[in-house]
């Protein structure tokens, strides 16, 4: 599948059927994207568990950090890689090795590895690039319009009040996509780019 | 996609918008206060690190200006937006962003008075200097280019001559340089034209005008289009650099596509100052529902109005670009196929003095300093808007002393050419 854009459909169905995201890359600072994702989807009842070698022996927002993936000894519904491009290959042929394999994985905004993606996809993992979960979540809840953001979604309903590890309903009807067309439309120029000088 | 696109319409009604979580309310409650209580200490620090989405303060975010927000931004087709005291804040703020002082952004010869005076004066005394190209000239903005250029500015329809910009030229021009296009869609509004559409990476807007439609809120907006990469070449440090009053957070590795527009809100209108009140986007907002059937009738309106001055015998000519033989209307077919816009000047044989007249005479239409009121709009730009000019530059921004400008409202149109006829004989 195209990763220039996604429907919100396919984002919505990973978000409302994963439990266990483990995240690699997770970091103890609270300036960092890693630390407040983190900290945002455990708040939404997500089950964290944080990966980060440099760290072992401490825990971020109580949960233990891990050295590696191979050591969670539960099933693992979704990985969200906190790593630049260049780190993302090894990371996937570890995921590879798991089992049960993982149903998604998600690289995080500015990281996208379309060779990783195919190896994914053809063991039948579901593959999301260049997103946020905490903002793709933040807009099908329409909690991120306090921002100003532009959620591409509507509702007629009554919006729930969030609270402390409430999970939100993600099913607000969409404007059709999870970005916007001109957004879209520069992803997939800048992709194209990139791809053509390498 | 398995999404439905809802047409503009319904957007203009129904985005941004929910029933309230704690009420039901339908219409969006005024939360007409300038604080929100944090759950905890923890909640309150992860909203001020912006690791939470939430309310701390009215001068920062607001749930009755988010709806505004999301709603221009769903209608601009940008990633996100932010609400301003006025449209001038919102010119103010973006410029914050992108200039350090010493450098240079291009803007359009032809603008609002005011975007002349704030730009050649009140930038000025920041060190963020303008650098004037013509529309009508398109490589005259290339030929502005420099090394410290950091963005362009034009009007798609601009004020007072409704004119229209070649927006898609520009754009290319903007692009070739790296910089972004700004373009101020006060006059147009998303209804008749969709500059994002056409390569704008910034959008702003005098909310004051049409988009509020009634002449009762002042209120201005910037939507990020989500399409320019500010970390590309370190020209814009703000976006790309850490936030030493964020802890060092980097703006577009953190927000992406939307960076922009936080960096308005959380750098330009958290220290600037300039927020709009809740009750100012409340109004603003009701307007917007309607926006669709007001542009349309302001178009019609203004269309018929000036065709009838055209074949009057004490007008001179008549400068809008939805008649055929104007100079722009290629260009308005083009990029305003549904109608050219409420805004146009005219100029009499009588010159300075039959402009004087007409003006005094009308009885509907009323003489002040704005556009885009439901009611129509009359007003000598020489002597006022454009007062501050001198005379070249009055005539270069279509504001000759024998012009009069025109904001035609949603009246019937009979009743308007009947005031118009009745001071033109007076």
């Amino acid at each position: 599948m195209s990763h220039d854009s996604y429907n919100d459909a396919y984002i919505r169905e990973i978000l409302n059927t994963v439990k266990t995201v483990a995240m690699v890359g997770a970091s103890p600072q609270n300036v960092r994207p890693s630390y407040f994702v983190f900290k945002y989807l455990a708040e939404r009842g997500y089950d964290m568990i944080p990966i980060n070698p440099g760290q072992v022996g401490k825990s971020l927002l109580g949960k233990p950090f891990v050295t590696s993936l191979q050591e969670i000894t539960r099933p693992i519904d979704m990985v969200d890689i906190f790593r630049s491009a260049e780190h993302v290959m090894p990371i996937v042929d570890i995921i590879l090795t798991l089992n049960p394999l993982p149903k998604v994985v998600w690289m995080q905004l500015g990281v996208r590895h379309d060779e990783a993606a195919a190896k994914l996809e053809a063991a039948g993992i579901k593959v999301v690039m260049n997103r946020c979960p905490k903002i793709e979540y933040g807009r099908l809840s329409s909690e991120i319009q306090w921002m100003g953001v532009n959620s591409r979604t509507l509702s007629s309903k009554r919006a729930p009040i969030p609270t402390q590890g409430m999970r939100l309903s993600l099913n607000r009807s969409s404007v059709g996509g999870g970005s916007t067309t001109a957004a879209d439309r520069v992803a997939q120029l800048n992709n194209k780019d990139k791809n053509d000088t390498a | 996609m398995n999404d439905r696109i809802p047409g503009f319409g319904t957007l203009a009604v129904h985005a941004g918008a929910q029933p309230d979580p704690t009420t039901g309310a339908r219409a969006t409650p005024i939360y007409q206060t300038t604080s929100f209580v944090f759950n905890d200490a923890d909640h309150a620090a992860s909203l001020f690190g912006l690791q939470s989405f939430g309310n701390i303060y009215t001068r920062i975010t607001n749930p009755t200006t988010a709806v505004l927000e999301e709603r221009v931004a769903a209608l601009e087709g940008g990633t996100a937006a932010l609400a301003v005291a006025s449209g001038h804040a919102a010119q103010l703020v973006v410029f914050q962003q992108l200039l350090q002082p010493g450098d240079e952004f291009i803007a359009s010869r032809k603008l609002y008075g005011g975007s002349i005076n704030q730009f050649s004066h009140a930038f000025k005394s920041f060190g963020w200097n303008v650098v004037w190209a013509d529309p009508d000239d398109i490589p005259s903005f290339e030929r502005a280019v420099t090394a410290k250029t950091k963005a362009i500015f034009i009007e798609s329809i601009a004020n007072p001559a409704g004119s229209i910009t070649d927006i898609e030229a520009v754009a290319a021009v903007a692009r070739k340089a790296g910089v972004p296009l700004i373009v101020d869609n006060t006059l147009a509004t998303p209804y008749l034209i969709k500059p994002i559409d056409h390569g704008a990476d910034i959008v702003v807007h005098s909310l004051t005008k049409f988009l509020g439609g009634h002449g009762n809120s002042l209120g201005g907006i910037i939507v990020d289009a989500g399409t320019f990469d500010w970390s590309k070449d370190n020209k814009y440090p703000v976006l790309s650099e850490p936030r030493p009053e964020y802890h060092g957070i980097k703006l577009q590795e953190t927000f992406g596509n939307f960076a922009f527009a936080i960096a308005c809100r959380v750098l330009g209108l958290r220290d600037l100052g300039p927020a709009l009140s809740p009750f100012n986007a409340f109004l603003i907002q009701t307007g917007i529902e309607t926006l669709p059937l007001r542009m349309q009738k302001h178009s019609d309106n203004a269309k018929a109005i000036a065709e009838w001055l055209s074949a009057h015998p004490k007008v001179a000519a008549v400068n809008y670009s939805g008649l055929s033989d104007n100079r722009y209307h290629t260009l308005a077919r083009k990029y305003a196929p549904k109608g050219a816009g409420a805004v146009f000047t005219f100029s009499l044989k009588g010159g300075y003095d039959a402009g004087v007249s007409l003006v005094s005479n009308l009885k509907l239409f009323s003489h002040l300093a704005n556009v885009g009121d439901t009611r129509s709009l009359v007003i000598h730009p020489a002597s006022t808007t454009h007062s501050q000019l001198d005379d070249d530059a009055k005539t270069r921004s279509g504001a000759g002393p024998d012009v009069v400008r025109l904001s035609v409202g949603i009246e019937d149109k009979e009743d308007l050419i009947a005031d118009l006829e009745q001071a033109l004989n007076a």
